[in-house]
């Protein structure tokens, strides 16, 4: 294919256009993400959540210029909820890149939730690895705190930094939970406004009841930032750094347990469409269903059923054209 | 299922205030459509830049400043540098006898002032759905 040449000679439109392709559910070229899956697991990707408008794009564009200095190429991955009611998006996160959107080393790339529950990670997740295999050595992936789609996001970056600010109208502990268990990195942001010192040693306490997460006992750190200006992001990205250094010697470990996620997640979704699809066309859904409407089966029993008939019937039914087709087609590619 | 449409609404230039851009893009979300929004003040560059990255199918730019007939054609020409193949509609203060100009620099339509949003709407859709 002619987009993957381009795409990992690191052409700007051919990313784009290929991130389009796999932003659809499901991804439309399978072949476009298994001719670049050889190319990408080099880049490190840090995660930046928090709850709306506590600056974490105006971060991000601090973060991305400051990472220029070490990295040649870098991605933004900007993710904003879609519309419930109409299935639009207002894309706003450039807004605040200024710098980043000024520099051709900066790919800044908006990505809309599209109410995909479980797909909205697999498309950030496919979205990293085009942009890791055109060359972007530095990913950073935005979103919004808010729900557990947009956490989950967050189990794909090497580093998680939350991103909070004082004057939110709530108490740290009022903020989700399960978001401040992801963080490695804390930065509460608008330093410059009151009550910045109340939500930092709130947030500290909170992470000293904590315990030590990772291999190495990493202790989360707090860096207090203001991104309209600047003002600690050294500091961030110091820490940040030694988040990154400190997770070198278990990063194969942490790859395996990423891919066996992801696999468990695939093969899941695959073998259940494929039970369904089976069962519904031999009519077998059908009578497993009216013996359980029936009381003459219940449900556990009925799923057992339809499992043991489908891994009994399958081989005959298309062993040639799936399993044997696909694994033949793999060796002449 | 149809594919989503995706727009950017950008603001080259000098104008200091981004109403008319904001209505423009809500309107397009209204009907269904992702928009990326740029803000204020982006230079040609950025715009091209990002509408590529963005992999827009339309780029919506809106001028007031007057400026349109250097800016649009700095955008454009950039923009097809890069590879980009959106779309470009332009809107906002533009006289009459500077519409073929633009035209001819590759916009694919001026709205003026007084214009409908589902007119801008509906308009944006059949440009895609023309291009194919
Ligand atoms: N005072 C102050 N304001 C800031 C600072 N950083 C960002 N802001 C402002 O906070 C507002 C929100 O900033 P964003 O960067 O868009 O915040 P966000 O978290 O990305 O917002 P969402 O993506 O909508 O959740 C903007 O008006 C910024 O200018 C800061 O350090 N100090
Ligand atoms: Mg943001």
């Amino acid at each position: 294919m002619e987009l993957v040449s381009r795409l990992l000679a690191g052409d700007a439109a051919a990313l784009a256009r290929a991130i389009t392709l796999v932003e659809c559910d499901p991804p439309s070229p399978r072949d476009l993400l298994a001719a670049i899956y050889p190319y990408a697991g080099k880049a490190r990707v840090v995660g930046i959540t928090g709850p709306p408008g506590v600056g974490k794009s105006t971060l991000v564009d601090q973060l991305a210029t400051a990472f220029r200095q070490t990295h040649a190429e870098v991605g933004v991955l900007a993710v904003d909820p879609s519309s419930p009611f109409t299935g639009g998006a207002i894309l706003g996160d450039r807004v605040r890149m200024v710098r980043s959107s000024a520099d051709p080393g900066i790919f800044i790339r908006s990505l809309a939730t599209r109410g995909q529950l479980g797909g909205l990670s697999q498309a950030t997740a496919n979205a990293i690895r085009l942009m890791d295999a055109a060359g972007r050595g530095l990913i950073l992936v935005e979103t919004v705190g808010a729900g557990q789609a947009e956490v989950d996001i967050m189990n794909h970056a090497h580093t998680v930094l939350v991103v909070l600010a004082p004057g939110l109208g709530d108490d740290v502990q009022a903020i989700k939970a399960g978001i401040l268990e992801i963080g490695h990195v804390f930065a509460v942001n608008k330093a410059d406004r009151d009550g910045a010192d109340r939500t930092s040693s709130e947030l500290e306490a909170m992470l000293e009841m904590a315990p030590d997460r990772a291999a190495g006992g990493w202790r989360p750190p707090v860096v207090r930032t203001v991104a309209r200006d600047g003002r600690g992001i050294p500091e961030l990205v110091q820490k940040l750094d030694e988040h990154w250094d400190r997770r070198q010697p278990e990063l194969g470990a942490w790859q395996r347990r990423q891919a066996a996620a992801e696999l468990a997640e695939l093969v899941g979704a695959m073998a259940r469409s494929r039970l369904q699809d089976w069962a519904v066309k031999s009519g077998r859904w059908e009578e497993v269903l009216d013996a359980i409407v029936g009381r003459r089966l219940d449900p556990q029993r009925g799923a057992e059923t339809l499992v043991s008939h489908y891994l009994n019937c399958r081989p005959g039914e298309d062993q040639g054209s799936k399993t044997g087709g696909r694994i033949g087609r793999r060796k002449d590619a | 299922m149809d594919r989503i449409i995706r727009v950017m609404v950008a603001k080259p230039g000098l104008d200091s205030h981004d109403r008319g851009a904001k209505v423009v893009a809500r309107a397009y979300r209204d009907a269904g459509m992702e928009v990326v929004y740029t803000g204020l003040h982006q230079t040609p560059e950025q715009i091209a830049d990002g509408a590529v990255q963005e992999d827009v199918d339309v780029l919506a730019v809106s001028i007031l400043s007057g400026a349109h007939s250097v800016l649009l054609p700095r955008i454009i020409s950039r923009l097809r540098e890069r590879g980009g193949t959106c779309r470009v509609l332009a809107g906002g203060v533009i006289p009459e006898e500077d519409v073929p100009g633009l035209l001819e620099a590759g916009v694919a339509r001026v709205f003026g002032p007084g214009s409908r949003l589902d007119a801008i709407v509906d308009f944006t859709r059949e440009l895609v759905r023309s291009r194919v």
